[in-house]
């Protein structure tokens, strides 16, 4: 192989790992989107919050990675339910535009809570020190792959629910049509409350795991909501396949752009992608209207 | 302590002008933009660097970055106008937040996150401290006066209240014949050029500017200044940025005579204590608290009672 192409492909291979990872809160986006109808910019710091409670699972109590994820997603879910139920549920009447400006400021709020009790320093997790794994040229990290598992795992789980489960397709259907749902005597409020304990749970389930591959802070969730975001809009606002396909476009892009620019302009990449989409097709990938 | 007062009074104009701006497109178009930082830092660094590396004089770079960032929003609102509008809101933030990293890492032009400093102020080296700063307040107070004026110009004219009606409904102005997007686009860039000359206005005051300067807390204390002197409201935009700063400032003495707190701790509650205040004010004031008044349209008097026949 030869080097530029042995480059390029550790750069897709990684893209696609960090891309799996990002559609994990993107899907919790874009799930709440179909349901709630606004952009709730709270994501970022039900991000934050799944990432620190892990790390108080793991390295605060010494549980394994794979339990300290599934603190992570719980606790950001149940934060997501009563932060919705408490605050965001109020604004649903004004609209969406004070619905999101809500968001915006409920997120810096939490954020701050996050950082009254543990400060502004960086933690990182108790992981083993692992050698990467090389295929050939390309080398992967162990902890990447465990996290691609998690991710898959996660996604495949909240596909089976939503596919298979009478909850799942009652919320597909409050997505698709809530009139026709609530004539069906499908509780809205109920199903309201779930997609916000699942996507906020996503949310600190995908924030965490964004931690695992570096260190955390409070704006563990912020910094990465614009790659989320992006995600979610490439992919088309509302579909949960799309921000998958939109997570692993991102992920990808961000990875290739190191070949010409430098890895601090990363994030750039997702408002760059935005750009395009919302200008040559603003439904996204998969999306039905934008307009 | 004068010093310090007129400080605070020239960051209070400064937000009262960026208020006045948003006021232009939230509360009169009710679009949202949720980056108005990233507006103000581009204002700021335009007039910055014009200044600095190009040696331009300080009106002109301070005009520059006020056009600047009017064509940059009119780029964003471009983008934007013709979808709903929670694009526009994903777009300001991502905008705002692109801005921070562009000007963390565009070392070459920006010096990165160590800043600009050096800044040029009028007459800053031929005046005292005191009198830069009394100077300056002038110049900041005639400012928003203008703009103040201007902005109640557009709101009582024709303009303003297509502005409103495409605020309040979107179909009924279209079908009344106005061209939506155009005038969206407009708001918004006049909007922008406010925040714009802000940004700039702040830059040659403080004579410093840094990435970490434009966070989207920012963005949050000029939302809470227009909710609370009344969205749609000019006069109330700039008692709002005044009731801001004064809030901001006594929590900076107050906070730190509460026991136990970090330095840190009290910063966080700081910033918790906005947001709160602000998610009440939308909960409760949605209008703001001093609710618009909408100009008086006069009614051609009719003469006598209509009759059918």
């Amino acid at each position: 192989m030869s080097p530029l192409l042995a480059e390029v492909t550790q750069l897709v291979v990684n893209g696609a790992m960090s891309g799996a990872i990002l559609a994990v809160p993107a899907i919790g986006l874009t799930a709440i989107y179909a349901v709630l109808r606004f952009p709730n910019f709270a994501l970022a710091s039900h991000a934050t919050i799944g990432a620190f409670a892990g790390y108080i699972a793991n390295a605060k109590l010494g549980l394994p990675i794979l339990p300290s994820v599934i603190v992570a997603f719980l606790a950001a879910g149940a934060v997501g339910v009563v932060s919705d139920e408490v605050v965001l549920k109020q604004f649903r009447p004004a609209g969406f535009i004070t619905t999101a400006i809500a968001s915006i400021a409920l997120t810096i709020a939490l954020e701050n809570i996050v950082r009254f009790g543990f400060g502004n320093e960086l933690r990182g997790y108790a992981l083993p020190i692992e050698r990467d794994w090389r295929f050939g040229p390309i080398r992967v990290g162990p902890q990447q792959l465990q996290n691609l598992a998690i991710a898959a795992f996660t996604m495949a789980a909240l596909f089976c629910f939503l596919t298979f489960s009478r909850t799942g397709k009652a919320m597909r259907a409050v997505a698709d049509n809530p009139m026709l749902a609530s004539i069906k005597g499908i509780n809205a409020d109920m199903i309201g409350r779930l997609v916000n304990f699942v996507g906020m749970g996503l949310a600190g389930l995908g924030g965490m795991l964004i931690g695992l591959d570096t260190t955390i802070d409070p704006l563990t969730g912020f910094r990465s909501i614009l790659s989320v975001f992006a995600a979610a809009v490439v992919g088309g606002l509302g579909s949960i396949p799309g921000a998958v396909i939109g997570a692993l476009t991102v992920g990808i892009g961000e990875e290739l752009c190191l070949l010409f620019l430098s890895p601090d302009y990363r994030s750039a990449v997702g408002f760059v992608a935005i750009l395009l989409v919302l200008t040559l097709r603003p439904r996204g990938i998969l999306g039905q209207r934008a307009y | 302590m004068e010093n310090y007062l007129i400080a605070m009074a020239v960051s209070a104009g400064i937000y009262a002008l960026m208020a006045l701006g948003v006021n232009v497109i939230w509360g009169l178009a009710g679009m949202v933009n949720l980056g108005l930082v990233g507006f103000f830092a581009v204002g700021a660094y335009v007039s910055a660097l014009l200044t600095l590396k190009l040696g331009l004089p300080i009106a002109v770079g301070m005009a520059a970055g006020a056009v600047v960032t009017s064509v940059v929003g009119v780029g964003v609102a471009l983008i934007t106008v013709r979808l709903r509008g929670d694009y526009l809101a994903i777009v300001t933030l991502g905008f705002a937040e692109t801005i921070r990293i562009v000007a963390s890492n565009a070392i070459w032009l920006t010096n990165g996150t160590d800043g600009i400093s050096g800044i040029a102020g009028p007459y800053r080296s031929r005046l005292s401290p005191e009198a830069f700063n009394m100077t300056y307040l002038g110049i900041v107070v005639a400012i928003v006066a203008v703009a103040y004026m201007f902005a109640e110009r557009l709101r009582a004219s024709p303009f303003g209240r297509v502005l409103r009606a495409i605020r309040d409904d979107e179909q009924v102005a279209a079908v009344a014949g106005k061209h939506v997007a155009l005038f969206k686009v407009k708001a918004f860039a006049m909007g922008a050029a406010a925040l714009g000359l802000a940004g700039a206005l702040y830059a040659h005051y403080t004579s410093y500017i840094a990435p970490d300067i434009f966070v989207p807390l920012l963005t949050l204390y000029i939302k809470l200044a227009l909710l609370a002197g009344g969205l749609g409201n000019n006069r109330g935009a700039i008692v709002g940025a005044f009731a801001v700063v004064f809030l901001l400032e006594s929590t900076r003495f107050v906070i730190p005579l509460v026991p136990g707190v970090s330095a840190v701790q009290g910063a966080a509650l700081r910033e918790l204590l906005i947001a709160t205040l602000l998610i009440v004010m939308l909960r409760y004031r949605p209008r703001g608290l001093i609710p618009e008044q909408l100009p008086r349209i006069p009614v051609p008097s009719s003469t006598g009672p209509v009759t059918s026949t």
